[in-house]
């Protein structure tokens, strides 16, 4: 097939940048271990309430400047509603839903997942600095969708 | 009678009483579904502008309307109606033009009348306040069963006129052993073969919401309806852009007098276009618990592989622009852009939408990349880049396109073409204000479907009114410029003066004829197949892991 010399080095430079892309991508995803949460743990929606660890949802300290939050994400609120971490803490997040499809979102932290009933989906972020976050409900849950907030406390 | 836009098929132009009866059938099926396109986009751009000034506070909805059965409306109209119907209209009269024969209607004809049943029950549906789902009616938001039937239905319309087209293809190459098949036939029936793929996943879907939303059935895997939904959603957005470079290719370059730039690569990019788009959704799911990471990337790679087809492209549509302008003597960049007919509303439409595609396609590499997507999926910034490819290039396209295609098909005249010309400048203009204050809100992390981002005053979202408020700006002008459109159409169509010169949509000549077309890239069974592999390569693995992982079934909820 004819492809003029000129289309050649035009396609030659998108197939460049192609590669630039996946190469940078590759070497996130290998050297800095950076994936996207992709939680692999199943729960019953119906029973989230019963099962551990979040039949207690809330904040637990495992070593210095590292802590596990576990969140239920139900119709229109998270539970906990308020968590406090000190500075430098690394938090793990844990959460899952008890009724329909929600999101998990820090604005502008890269905290970010979706929360499906029937998983248990989770990241790990550092705090840097002090403040408080706010933390909504990314993904249409209903009537009431544009209340679902919590707060990330940290000192 | 005009000339047929593959010289080659010169031999097969039909004469006499029964083929001018049967085109004007033709063509009148053909204004039927984009006109019925024309509406919806007219109640569907009032939908959002309405959001818009909700979201920018200037109303409040009423309880007995509120805003996401609003954006439900706007979102099932616009993406799943509007294009639907316009592209299945463009494809036919794609199809009937280049393949000219005696044919029956009736078939196509059918497809649209399930198409505009199952529109009307779901938007009947939303309406009524029962199906407050947004498009992409994620379980276990349980909308009423009639929502899924009239989606069910648009789909299953559509497959009809898929069937019309494909039998018309296979037609030509029984009577046409050894020749190619037209151009704009050949884009058209890969752009639907594409679609049957693509819609097979959201079948699949309707299979399991059905029952369910009946009662039959207790509970939902979630997660796998959300992978079903996707296998079709990212290929519903490569339908829209096939059907505006179908444009982009083939009709664009008669506004200057230029011609197709070559036939070989414009099949070649119809045929990426169909191998790329269907094994690469799981990239709307990088935040989605139960895929591994190594699936998501694998997608994310394959999403990638659409920079071929667009390099490809936009090299063919400048070149096309080039080897005219030069032709009439016109040099140099600056000049060859100043010299496109940028006041004939069918190119000016097409133009400004090129304008707009560059900023979608860099969203998108933002989007595809997923350390970058973590920061914006969810946020304002997709809406703001679906509006600047959706919204952009392909309905300013679409638009141009009707100018040109109403008066051809109804034999008249265009109505007031200077407020054609305003509807698509207001538009462009509209699309930049918008869609610049959603990817910067986005930037801020304002999250998307939510009626109000006012969080009670909290601190973290203060920085967010002003951008809605840019987006409400911006959306007027969208609004206007629908306005505008949906005048001039109907106008054209009811009330304006039959045109003596016989208006006409044609299609542009090949500028390369005597190149010759490679002919494994006219083998279209063949691609459909590797089509296919590439599709089940791609998702048995993930669909294996969400059936193996036993997830718990979660029971449908109706929390609107």
């Amino acid at each position: 097939m004819h492809v003029h010399r000129y289309e050649r080095i035009w396609l030659s430079l998108g197939l460049v940048m192609l590669a630039i892309f996946i190469a940078t991508l590759s070497v996130a995803a290998l050297s800095e271990g950076f994936v996207p949460p992709s939680g692999d743990q199943t729960i019953d929606p119906t029973k989230v309430s019963q099962t551990p660890p979040f039949d207690h949802p809330g904040l637990r300290k495992v070593g210095d400047h590292a802590y596990e939050a576990y969140y239920v994400a139900h119709i229109f609120s998270f539970d906990p509603a308020t968590i406090t971490v000190p500075v430098g803490s690394r938090v793990t997040f844990y959460v899952t839903s008890s009724d329909v499809e929600h999101g998990f979102s820090i604005p502008a932290t890269g905290v970010n997942m979706m929360v499906t009933p029937g998983w248990v989906n989770s990241l790990s972020h550092t705090f840097k600095e002090t403040g408080t976050f706010l933390l909504v409900c990314n993904e249409y849950c209903g009537l009431g969708h544009q209340t679902m907030a919590a707060k990330v406390v940290v000192q | 009678m005009t000339t047929p836009a593959n010289p080659t098929s010169v031999a097969l132009w039909p004469k006499g009483n029964d083929y001018d009866l049967s085109r004007e059938m033709g063509d009148l099926l053909v204004l039927t579904h984009i006109y019925t396109a024309t509406l919806v986009l007219g109640v569907g751009a009032l939908f959002g502008a309405l959001q818009g000034f909700s979201r920018a506070n200037w109303i409040v909805m009423p309880d007995w309307f509120d805003y996401y059965r609003m954006l439900t409306v706007h979102g099932v109209l616009m993406a799943l109606v509007f294009t639907t119907f316009f592209i299945t209209g463009l494809l036919t009269y794609a199809t009937y033009r280049s393949i000219p024969r005696v044919r029956s209607t009736r078939l196509n004809y059918t497809g649209y009348g399930i198409m505009l049943i199952g529109t009307l029950m779901a938007a009947l549906t939303i309406l009524s306040g029962n199906a407050s789902v947004l498009y992409t009616f994620y379980a276990p938001l349980k909308a009423s069963p009639f929502f899924y039937f009239g989606a069910t239905l648009l789909v299953a319309g559509t497959w009809l006129v898929a069937y019309d087209i494909i039998a018309n293809v296979v037609w030509f190459k029984k009577h046409n052993p050894g020749r190619k098949i037209p151009l704009p036939a050949f884009a058209a029936v890969c752009t639907m073969i594409m679609w049957v793929i693509a819609t097979l996943g959201v079948t699949a879907e309707m299979l399991i919401l059905i029952p369910w939303s009946l009662g039959l059935t207790s509970g939902v895997d979630v997660s796998l309806t959300r992978m079903l939904f996707w296998y079709f959603g990212h290929p519903l957005v490569y339908f829209w852009i096939m059907g505006a470079y179908l444009i982009w290719y083939l009709v664009v370059p008669t506004a200057f007098g230029g011609t197709v730039f070559s036939d070989a690569l414009t099949r070649l990019a119809f045929v990426s276009l169909l191998l790329l788009s269907t094994p690469v959704g799981i990239h709307h799911e990088y935040l989605d618990p139960g895929i591994s990471p190594g699936w998501k990337f694998f997608h994310t790679i394959l999403t990638y592989g659409v920079v071929v087809p667009s390099f490809m492209t936009a090299f063919a549509i400048f070149a096309s622009f080039e080897i005219a302008a030069r032709k009439k003597g016109v040099t140099g960049f600056l000049n060859i852009v100043r010299w496109l007919p940028w006041r004939d509303p069918a190119f000016a439409g097409p133009g400004l939408g090129m304008i707009l595609f560059i900023f979608g396609g860099f969203g998108g590499i933002v989007n595809n990349s997923y350390s970058m997507d973590v920061l914006v999926h969810n946020t304002m910034w997709v809406v703001g880049h679906f509006h600047v490819t959706v919204g952009g290039p392909v309905a300013l396209t679409f638009i141009g396109a009707a100018y040109r295609l109403v008066p051809a098909l109804a034999r008249r005249r265009l109505f007031a073409p200077q407020l054609a010309l305003a509807s698509e400048y207001l538009w462009f203009v509209g699309m930049l204000v918008m869609s610049f204050s959603m990817h910067w809100a986005g930037l801020l992390g304002a999250p998307r479907r939510t009626s109000d981002v006012s969080y009670f005053g909290a601190a973290g979202a203060s920085t967010w009114h002003g951008q809605m408020v840019g987006a409400a700006l911006g959306g007027s002008l969208i609004a206007i410029g629908v306005l505008l459109f949906v005048t001039v159409a109907t106008a054209t169509y009811f009330t304006n003066k039959r045109a003596e010169d016989n208006p006409e949509l044609a299609f542009a000549r090949v500028d390369d004829e005597a190149a010759p077309v490679p002919p494994i890239l006219d083998k279209l069974g063949t691609w459909a197949a590797v089509a296919i592999v590439l599709a089940f390569v791609a998702y048995a693995g993930p669909l294996a892991q969400q059936l193996n992982a036993h997830a718990y079934l979660a029971p449908g909820m109706r929390t609107w």
